[in-house]
């Protein structure tokens, strides 16, 4: 048992912090979830792309460097310590991508995963409708065969950044006479094809970043089905348990949250009274007891034992540590938590971590019947 | 980095579980709680696997091992409610007897026949009764044989983990006992390997609590279902298990901090040690508090061996600084200010 890292871990860091001290932006961008912010962002993007940031653990023949677990640990913790970005085509990369390693032709793969990598083709995810969230295997958006290809017809929504993005991810139910998990399809669907609207909507901090995606018999190629007709269920699935666990939200990203908590409390020593030191100190701690965990995680999983439903429990614990982290920090501004700036709606964001990703009580019930084994009948 | 159990600590720990499984059922946890001094053959049987003396050289007649490798067995010490002051003897006490050079005391440790308890100066001794001598931390470090102390029992939530508190000047770190020592590093480390320590045994305390609770739900049936079936019940489990879960790495990682810093010097290692004892008191505390609500009027007994398990949990969480001291030394070790 080690808890140190390498020297070429330690060269990669330094590598890492070299470059991003050199090139994160000096003035954060407008938030990437509104139309201008999202051009900034798609310039840094590219900025990482040409350093070979962008996505560290694909194969260098995709703009990667092959980089392992560890190390995708460890740049994550110096891109969030360096204040940089958010990630706006985060959910190609995170999401799409592990699922086309996974599922993808070659073709597939040599023709998407460059350009997503280098933010010229923008993914967004289409996997909720509105009669289909928690129970995603209610969807009715269908896919019909037709000669050279398929006609997908139905309604997305809930897709973040779906307005400025150029291509959606998401399941269709190709067999019409399939219920459930079944005759489910994953395609790949270019949002500029004929009969797409998209229609952005705000959310909950006033930022245009969700979309509602309408396809009226849009005409996609049988390339556009990833993983096999009929398979959707099983291939999607693949992706939310990427999602859930450490690719969505490394430690990194908390460690540097609580830091900042830190530094206001260190700004308003009046207002760190019994209550909110707690809170402060409560946070911290579980922004270590987080790291430690995923330490462990990742320690069993470049060992070959994978960390399935567990992943459950990453996502519960980070998502509430995010919204203690925020409430605290307002609590810390007093009156300026009424001003809308990064940390009041970083609260109000932290308050859809339990329910994007599945919900914290789809989460809970995962965890109590998978991990611990209870019994499924009932709700 | 790795951060798995290496062979070696998971062998210790599975050969006590096994131990233990055999050896300390809830039966002999619960009958210790009318005979506190009866407890001398699971003694020897620890011994015998070299727990009391793990941390001793081996060529001393011990094990040689690290602070680390010793906490996964610590953990399964928990697990049984091992009613003795294993914790006490082989984390704490070793390391202070060795340092002020005991070497006669260590080596009777290491062969069985010593069993040294060890608490703060002024609060209560746990297992006096089963002691062959008591470690004081005060200002000073002093020891006592059992038949020095001069005490009086007094009843303990945890019946199988009687406590004594002293009376005259040795509740006040004033004893007649032999000096080991004045240096704070000697006390501050003892007192973060008595934290680890104990936060070992909560986790394994919690994770008995849990499973207990796990087999009940799945089994008890009302409304014509396991009650383990209904969300509520499988919601607040899961966030049991996540406690849980979330503890064990704080745990070893404090070990890890103790073995690189001995004297625990370092701002770093104060943070890992307070993280360690607070989430583990807050875990066991969590899935005891679940556990009872779980079992319903089952939980609220005497006669069901949940309690057993439960109670020593309380006791432990209580034991050398709560989570809230704890919490609010992570803060200090951090250069978070005192609230005003």
């Amino acid at each position: 048992m080690d808890l140190s890292w390498t020297d070429d871990q330690q060269a990669f860091r330094a590598e890492a912090r070299e470059w991003l001290t050199a090139n994160v932006p000096a003035r954060p961008l407008p938030s990437g979830d509104t139309r201008g912010g999202f051009t900034a962002h798609l310039e840094w993007e590219r900025t990482l792309f040409e350093g070979r940031w962008a996505v560290v653990s694909w194969p260098a023949a995709y703009g990667g460097r092959d980089a392992s677990l560890w190390e995708w640990l460890i740049f994550e913790e110096e891109y969030y310590r360096a204040g940089a970005p958010q990630r706006v085509t985060q959910n190609g990369i995170f999401l799409l991508a592990p699922t086309l390693f996974e599922f993808g032709s070659q073709e597939q793969q040599d023709t998407l995963l460059p350009r997503m990598a280098a933010a010229q083709d923008l993914w967004c995810q289409g996997w909720s409708e509105p009669g289909a969230g928690s129970d995603l295997a209610a969807l009715t958006s269908r896919a019909t065969e037709v000669d050279g290809g398929w006609r997908l017809s139905g309604q997305k929504t809930w897709t973040t950044r779906g307005a400025f993005c150029t291509h959606l991810f998401g399941l269709f139910r190709s067999d019409p006479e399939s219920e459930r998990h079944k005759g489910l399809t994953y395609f790949l669907v270019p949002l500029d094809a004929e009969g797409v609207t998209v229609r952005g909507f705000g959310r909950l901090d006033g930022d245009e970043g969700f979309a509602e995606v309408f396809l009226d018999d849009v005409f996609v190629p049988d390339t556009a089905v990833l993983g096999g007709v009929g398979n959707g269920w099983r291939v999607a699935m693949a992706t939310t348990g990427s999602e859930r666990g450490l690719t969505l939200r490394s430690p990194g990203r908390f460690l540097e949250s609580t830091r900042r908590l830190r530094e206001l409390a260190a700004e308003h020593p009046e207002r760190l009274s019994g209550r909110v030191r707690e809170d402060v100190v409560d946070a911290s701690m579980r922004a270590q007891a987080y790291q430690l965990f995923t330490l462990a995680q990742v320690s069993d999983l470049v060992t070959g034992t994978p960390a399935g439903a567990e992943s459950s429990l990453n996502k519960i614990f980070w998502s509430e540590l995010d919204i203690l982290t925020h409430r605290t920090a307002l609590a810390l501004r007093g009156a300026e938590a009424a001003v809308d700036e990064s940390w009041s709606r970083g609260f109000q964001f932290s308050l859809a971590g339990p329910i994007y990703a599945g919900t914290n009580e789809i989460q809970r019930t995962i965890v109590a019947e998978r991990v611990l084994g209870l019994p499924r009948v009932g709700r | 980095m790795d951060f798995r159990l290496s062979e070696l600590q998971r062998e210790l720990a599975s050969a006590t579980r096994d131990l233990l499984d055999a050896r300390c059922p809830a039966s002999v946890v619960r009958a210790s709680r009318e005979k506190p001094d009866g407890v001398a053959d699971l003694w020897s049987a620890l011994a015998e696997l070299g727990l009391p003396g793990a941390l001793v050289p081996e060529d001393a007649g011990g094990l040689g091992l690290s602070t680390t490798d010793l906490l996964p067995a610590l953990q399964e010490t928990g697990r049984a409610a091992v009613p003795a002051p294993i914790v006490e003897t082989a984390l704490v006490a070793v390391p202070l007897l060795a340092a002020a050079g005991n070497a006669e005391l260590v080596a009777a440790v290491a062969a069985g026949d010593a069993v040294v308890t060890v608490a703060p100066a002024g609060e209560p001794v746990p297992w006096a009764a089963a002691a062959t001598h008591v470690v004081l931390l005060g200002e000073h470090v002093s020891l006592l044989t059992r038949a020095e102390l001069r005490g009086e029992p007094v009843p303990a939530v945890d019946g199988s983990r009687p406590l004594t508190v002293l009376g005259g000047e040795a509740g006040h770190g004033e004893t007649h006992g032999e000096a080991l020592g004045t240096e704070p590093a000697l006390g501050r480390s003892a007192r973060a390997r008595a934290a680890v320590g104990l936060a070992a045994q909560l986790v394994g305390l919690a994770e008995r609590q849990l499973s207990i609770t796990v087999e009940y739900v799945a089994d008890r049936r009302q409304f014509g279902v396991p009650v383990g079936s209904f969300q509520a019940v499988k919601h607040h489990l899961a966030d049991a298990l996540l406690a849980v879960r979330f503890a064990r790495p704080a745990v070893l990682a404090a070990g890890l901090a103790l073995d690189a810093d001995p004297v625990a010097a370092d701002a770093a290692t104060a943070r890992a040690v307070a993280l360690a004892k607070a989430t583990a008191s807050d875990a066991a505390d969590l899935v005891s508090t679940t556990a009872v609500q779980c079992h319903g009027a089952m939980g609220y007994t005497d006669e069901y061996d949940l309690q057993l398990y439960a109670k020593r949990g309380w006791a432990l969480a209580a034991a050398w600084g709560t989570a809230t001291e704890h919490r609010a030394a992570y803060g200090d070790a951090l250069g978070l200010p005192r609230s005003h």
